[in-house]
């Protein structure tokens, strides 16, 4: 890989001793040469390890390009040596903040071929722990996102809340992060006695803290001078990149895939998109705030609503998709997941393509960068909420 | 007024206690104020920070030191090695310097320069040459970036700095930091014994950001962003020389509260008009007051650590340039004409 960016003119600039940093005089003016600098791999800015090529003048980016693929683990082609009970365990992996959605998403399109109907409460289920796991991925992102803007306090009182609702979700499913807890044809087990109990409870701490947040963050001047208008996304050029989820709900665009292609029970359900206008990094992380108060409501919905019943359907030993290829739609956390399941009838799939929602937002990051000063960059790429593993795969 | 506890016969003795006893300020200042921010830090973001070392973790930031000491020092090929090396030393030594004038209580100074407060204010300033040095000298980008920033930071904050300490000089009448304590125990407001800090509202404001900005505290931490620069000018230091840099973050809050206290707070008195009681117990007793008066101040500065995210280059020369300076300048008028006028 090239260190340098491919433009005319371009210089690299150590920019220590022993190399003297040129300016000259031109047409009236000072013209100084750029500087270029790698963000990343390994860098605190960018959590995980992504790469940012980023040419400066002075700390303004002039160019960007983001260098993605350092944390490639061929899932998809790994996909096709698992049968799909391994599977669901394997797509928890790449984007190990939505791991429940993920699962969800392959379970769908296995029993989308196999016309296989899950049982009521199976459904309801799945619907709750999804939204669970949306509360769990967006709390990660608002600590993270202050914590890059400088502000160390947000970070410590969202892991706290990741800690409680991750308890009980354990009680559940016997996984803190990697859930597995979905099965082709239903759930792995019904939820434990006091579950319920436990879910309602957080619900109710949840959405009290929910506003603490707002609190701690929107009101501060510091906060509102560092986000306000940095890095506005147009909901045209949003829609060209695919970009989806909050990052492109901040640009006014409704698409949420919960409301335009139901799945499971969430067509029973009261779905709210939280919805703004400006597609500044305010906007996406107000939106944020939101949908963990939308998730909120569709909890509280399915406490009311879940009926009783079983969570399994009788599965034969080994689960054999007939032939034929189906594309599951699903709204993850983090925006569309998409799963494109080709089977030729074995136990194996003969090819899983995934579209994965952090690839599509980070592609558009250079329009956001260009032009924008370095400090901004960190504002910018903390609210454009992608998971390195998620973008490689 | 009383004089030094260290105006002592023969001169090299004085010398001697008078050099180590700054060393030793200087050291168990930044300790305290270090333990005070892990721990003030700690609670407000409903954890409990270091509880291992000894008894609630009064232990680790000497264990950190011990550490430090057992690391390799690395200097990068590239790196210009004589700036490199001598970069924590320049950041280290004005903080030593400058506590040689500082009072912490009824004749406990080293010595009593009559240009006090412009020679603390001039020796801080000195600190941010480390910064730049070890910028430069790292042969790291992200380096540099902190050392500029760092620069242009101190160039300017160190102007709202010395503009809201000039108009205490202009109340008290004098540049002598014992002399301005002394000046306020007989400062009255209407007939009220008063501390500067209340009718000073203004320069005390303008006085502990300039501080913050000038120590790259939070919310001013440009120089050191870590989700931006790593660690700007710090990014390539290991060990010992990474330690210093960290002493002198930590001893400059300590400097600069006790400045503020000094100049806002009434110094080594409780009150304005409340007086100290003769001898040894009014000395120990004025060092309380003076230390529990900085702890306070440091305190707040981590608290705002706590609570505040970075401001942003841009925004910070902007803060400085159209909205301290000219509120620094009207000060000085108004207290010009206060000072005439009663």
């Amino acid at each position: 890989m090239s260190e340098t960016l491919p433009h005319e003119g371009g210089v690299i600039l150590p920019g220590g001793p022993g190399e003297a940093m040129s300016v000259e005089i031109r047409d009236g003016g000072l013209v100084t040469q750029e500087m270029n600098l790698n963000i990343g791999p390994q860098h605190p800015a960018t959590h995980g390890v992504l790469r940012v090529v980023i040419d400066l003048d002075g700390e303004v980016i002039v160019r960007a390009r983001p260098v993605i693929g350092y944390m490639h683990r061929g899932f998809e082609k790994l996909a096709e040596a698992r049968d799909y009970r391994q599977i669901i365990a394997l797509v928890n992996r790449h984007d190990w903040l939505s791991a429940f959605c993920n699962e969800l998403g392959v379970a769908l399109a296995v029993e989308r071929l196999m016309e296989l109907e899950v049982p009521e409460r199976a459904q309801w289920i799945r619907v709750l722990m999804s939204e669970w796991n949306r509360i769990l991925n967006h709390l990660m992102f608002i600590g993270s996102f202050g914590l890059e803007l400088g502000a160390i306090t947000p970070v410590f009182f969202s892991f706290r809340e990741r800690e409680d609702i991750q308890s009980f979700l354990e009680s559940a499913t016997g996984g803190r992060l990697h859930f597995t807890y979905t099965r082709v044809g239903g759930l792995k087990e019904d939820l434990p006695a006091g579950f319920l109990d436990a879910s309602r409870q957080m619900a109710a701490t949840m959405r009290s803290r929910n506003d603490e947040y707002r609190q701690l963050l929107l009101g501060n001047e510091i906060f509102q001078a560092r986000t306000k208008g940095v890095g506005a996304l147009a909901p045209d050029v949003a829609v060209d990149y695919g970009v989806t989820g909050p990052t492109l709900h901040a640009t006014g665009v409704a698409e949420d895939v919960r409301l335009s292609e139901p799945y499971c029970v969430y067509d029973e359900l009261d779905v709210k998109v939280p919805v703004r206008t400006n597609g500044d990094s305010y906007d996406r992380f107000v939106v944020l705030l939101d949908r963990i108060d939308a998730s909120l409501d569709l909890i509280e919905q399915v406490h009311e609503g879940l009926p009783a019943g079983p969570v399994n359907r009788k599965m034969p030993k080994t689960v054999k998709a007939p032939e034929g290829a189906t594309y599951v739609r699903t709204e993850n956390p983090l925006g569309q997941g998409g799963y494109y399941l080709v089977s030729d009838g074995g136990k194996t799939p003969w090819r899983m393509r995934m579209r994965t929602p952090s690839f599509s937002n980070i592609q558009m990051v250079p329009e956001l960068l260009e032009g924008s000063l370095l400090s901004d960059m960190i504002a910018i790429l903390g609210s454009v909420y992608f998971v390195v593993g998620d973008v490689d795969r | 007024m009383a004089t030094s506890v260290f105006a002592l016969e023969p001169l090299w003795l004085a010398l001697l206690l008078q050099a180590l006893a700054a060393l030793l300020l200087f050291l168990i200042g930044a300790v305290v104020v270090g333990y005070l921010e892990h721990k003030v830090l700690a609670h407000m973001q409903d954890r409990l920070g270091p509880m291992e070392a000894i008894w609630h973790g009064i232990g680790q930031l000497p264990a950190d030191g011990l550490k430090f000491l057992q690391k390799e020092d690395i200097i990068p090929t590239a790196a210009d090695r004589w700036v490199f090396a001598l970069a924590p030393a320049v950041a280290v030594v004005p903080g030593v310097v400058v506590i040689a004038v500082l009072p912490f209580g009824p004749g406990l100074w080293l010595t009593d320069l009559d240009a006090g407060i412009f020679f603390a204010l001039a020796a801080s300033g000195v600190t941010v040459l480390g910064t730049l040095m070890a910028g430069w000298s790292s042969a790291n980008k992200f380096s540099l970036m902190g050392g500029l920033r760092g620069a242009a930071q101190l160039i300017s904050y160190e102007l709202p700095l010395v503009l809201a300490a000039a108009a205490i000089v202009i109340q008290a009448g004098t540049l002598s930091l014992p002399g301005i304590v002394e000046a306020q125990h007989g400062f009255t407001l209407f007939g009220v014994p008063m501390i500067y800090g209340i009718p000073h509202i203004i320069g005390l404001g303008l006085f502990f950001v300039a501080a913050l900005a000038e120590l790259s505290r939070p919310p001013f931490d440009m120089p050191i962003a870590d989700s931006e620069l790593i660690a700007g000018h710090m990014t390539e230091y290991t060990g010992m020389r990474y330690a210093f840099f960290m002493l002198s973050e930590y001893a400059g809050m300590v400097i600069l509260s006790a400045l503020a206290t000094v100049l806002f707070l009434g110094g080594w008195y409780p009150w304005p008009g409340v007086g100290l009681p003769e001898g040894a117990a009014g000395m120990v007793l004025g060092f309380v007051i003076t230390f529990a008066k900085i702890l306070v101040l440091s305190a707040i500065m981590v608290w705002l650590r706590a609570t505040f995210p970075r401001m942003r280059e841009d925004q910070l020369q902007r803060l400085s340039w159209s909205v301290l300076i000219p509120l620094g300048l009207l000060n000085i008028v108004l207290v010009a004409t206060a000072k005439v006028w009663f």
